[in-house]
């Protein structure tokens, strides 16, 4: 090979790779942005959160914790069970009301509500919460998440909002 | 037998795949290789097909729908012809897998086959460590029932822990903000398409470099590992006293699949696969969500871990070992391989065996739950059945006191142990320590009636050893 030919022969070689290589990466690229876009929807789309109505003002009774259940804030039609949503709420006088999260603010297992101990308590690490949510015991490094509650047309309503996750 | 015969000379003339597999079949491997010791990776490889034709089998049948994975869960294990052993056997090859991944880890670390030149042998090792992980948890929630969605949820919860990506992290792996019609769907795509992709090219790179590198042979103390002359010393032997791969060496790779194909299958049988729990109702709270044994010493560690620095652990406690596995060829390469005389690594494998057993007893227990299913005192154990220490020990048994503590074997481990507390404790120390708490004991004093306190500790300061 002279020393001509070979220079020319490689800086078409070149220029070929060079358009290969670019080429490839636009297609990649205009591919990639819907594919990533869409796997990355759930992220980027927030639910507005939403009033769901948990029963009628006077089927509470005033003083007790009851577990409710209702849609969650973001249900989709094929969803079937996996759209139910629970929280603890307790009717503190005529029109006001506590709800707590289910979701214990350690790791999200569902704490119970121990009517006897009064007390919240986590099957999952032995997180204990007191009546008003605050932290009794355990690892929880906060007290339970709580929802806003309304009373709308004799129906009692909760603010459906996402899973809380106890973030540093 | 004659046209077979033509037949696949035919083939092998058109496609030339016994002269490209045969000499890769037969390449020769160090005399020393052909042990019973070797045979834990090709089993590996073996229950991965398994796992790979039962998966297939089950996507055939199995509804990936957050509504009705469970039916359909349920129609496979008590209607399919066959199902039930079917899913027994995803279910027990998985635990296989593991166990096996971790057999065959354990003994190329103790042999230190990682060092040169096989150093990315061991790192795509790792990688398939890790996606084996990942498939054992994917594939427990894929097993759409209640403790599949709480999973989930601490999953994602753990995953929000992580400093700034957290939010984001925790959404991505619920598929939204809650468990629901979208979560599965992306758990069954990462568990059927995308790791099983990563897994059959890291798969392939593996054994592609186990040909390329040549099998390791058993070390020898006092014959370390040089790279400067390795390579020519390995080649020189194998070309000198090595044996052909197939079948001298692989016949014990196939016996030893065989029965490790064999055991998963009849465990399958006559075990069944895991009872599946109830639906995977968000709104039902009767849930302890327990992972599959192979993670329980995972589970017992994040419950032992101080809250104050399990953010942390629980972050970079995982980031790290991974981290350590993934550097170890870089922190050592060459010198002696034989276990005999490196003592550290015997040392490392050893903690690290003692350390998974040790939190895997403690989390088959679990004593750091309260356990809501104690049995009541009985009027036996409390001695009386009416008057105040009957009703001490009934409101033992309703205030919650059982679910943490136990007297006389009934209750809890949460907390001390109550049989004898009437030795230890005075009625006044009893006194305050229902009424105030402690380290980890709410206080009761806001919850319990002076009657109910006086008889609560009348109660437990009779608890004696007579
Ligand atoms: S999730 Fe409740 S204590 Fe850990």
């Amino acid at each position: 090979m002279s020393e001509k030919t070979g220079k020319s022969e490689c800086t078409r070689r070149q220029f070929f790779v060079h358009v290969s290589m670019t080429l490839g990466s636009i297609a990649a690229v205009l591919v990639g942005v819907p594919i990533v876009g869409s796997i990355l929807a759930p992220i980027i789309k927030k639910p507005e959160p939403e009033w769901r109505p948990v029963g009628a003002l006077d089927s509470f009774k005033i003083g007790e914790f009851v577990k409710v259940n209702y849609v969650n804030t973001s249900p989709l039609p094929w969803a079937g069970v996996t759209a139910k949503s629970a929280a603890w709420l307790k009717r503190d006088g005529e029109e006001e009301f506590t709800a707590f999260s289910v979701n214990c603010a350690h790791l999200g297992c569902p704490v119970r509500w121990i009517e006897g101990a009064r007390l919240f308590m986590c099957p999952c690490h032995g997180g204990v919460y007191y009546e008003d949510g605050s932290v009794a015991a355990g690892p929880p490094p906060r007290g339970l998440y709580q929802y806003p509650v309304r009373v709308n047309n004799g129906q009692v309503e909760i603010l459906a909002s996402p899973i809380p996750i106890t973030t540093v | 037998m004659n046209f077979l015969k033509r037949a696949w000379l035919w083939f092998d003339d058109r496609t030339g795949l016994s002269g490209a597999i045969g000499p890769i079949a037969r390449h020769a491997v160090p005399p020393n290789t052909a042990t019973w010791f070797y045979v834990f990776g090709s089993a590996t490889l073996f229950a991965f097909m398994l796992q790979v034709a039962t998966g297939v089998t089950l996507a055939f049948i199995y509804v990936p729908s957050s509504g009705e994975a469970y039916q359909s869960l349920q129609y496979i294990t008590t209607q399919t012809t066959f199902g039930r052993i079917v899913r027994g056997m995803h279910n027990w090859g998985a635990s296989a897998m593991i166990l096996l991944v971790g057999i065959h880890m354990i003994q190329v670390y103790l042999t230190a086959a990682y060092k040169f030149p096989r150093e990315m042998n061991w790192i795509s090792g790792v990688v398939l460590l890790a996606l084996t992980v990942v498939m054992g948890f994917t594939g427990q929630v894929v097993r759409w029932d209640q403790t599949a969605v709480w999973s989930t949820i601490v999953a994602a919860e753990q995953a929000g822990r992580v400093p700034l990506l957290g939010g984001w992290l925790a959404d991505f792996i619920l598929g939204g903000d809650t468990v629901g019609g979208t979560t599965l769907s992306r758990m069954f795509a990462y568990h059927v398409f995308l790791i099983p992709a990563l897994l059959f090219v890291f798969i392939g790179f593996h054994l592609y470099l186990v040909i390329k590198n040549g099998i390791s042979e058993f070390p020898r103390a006092g014959d370390p590992v040089d790279p400067a002359n390795y390579r020519e010393k390995y080649e020189t032997m194998v070309k000198q006293r090595g044996i052909p791969f197939w079948p001298d060496a692989a016949w014990k790779d196939m016996v030893f699949g065989f029965i490790v194909i064999c055991t998963i299958l009849v465990i399958a049988i006559v075990i069944g696969p895991p009872e599946l729990g109830p639906p995977p109702d968000p709104s039902d709270i009767h849930a302890l969500p327990v992972p599959d044994w192979y993670f329980v010493f995972y589970f017992a560690f994040l419950a032992l871990m101080p809250p104050e620095i399990e953010t942390y652990l629980m972050v970079f406690g995982p980031l790290l070992v991974g981290l350590l596995l993934f550097c170890l060829p870089f922190i050592s390469n060459r010198g002696e391989r034989s276990p005999l005389r490196r003592p550290w690594a015997v040392a490392i494998v050893a903690l690290t065996i003692a350390t998974i057993s040790g939190l895997w007893a403690i989390g088959i227990t679990s004593p750091w739950s309260p356990h809501f299913d104690a049995e009541p005192l009985t009027a036996e154990i409390i001695g009386a059945d009416s008057g105040p220490l009957w009703r001490g020990g009934m409101n033992f048994n309703d205030k919650g006191c059982l679910y943490c503590h136990a007297i006389s074997g009934h209750g809890g481990l949460r907390g001390p142990d109550l049989t004898y507390v009437g030795d230890r404790l005075s009625a006044n120390e009893l006194t305050w320590r229902i009424m105030n708490g402690g380290l980890n004991m709410p206080g009761f004093g806001g919850t319990l009636s002076n009657q109910e306190l006086s008889d609560l500790v009348e109660f437990l300061a009779s608890r004696k050893k007579e």
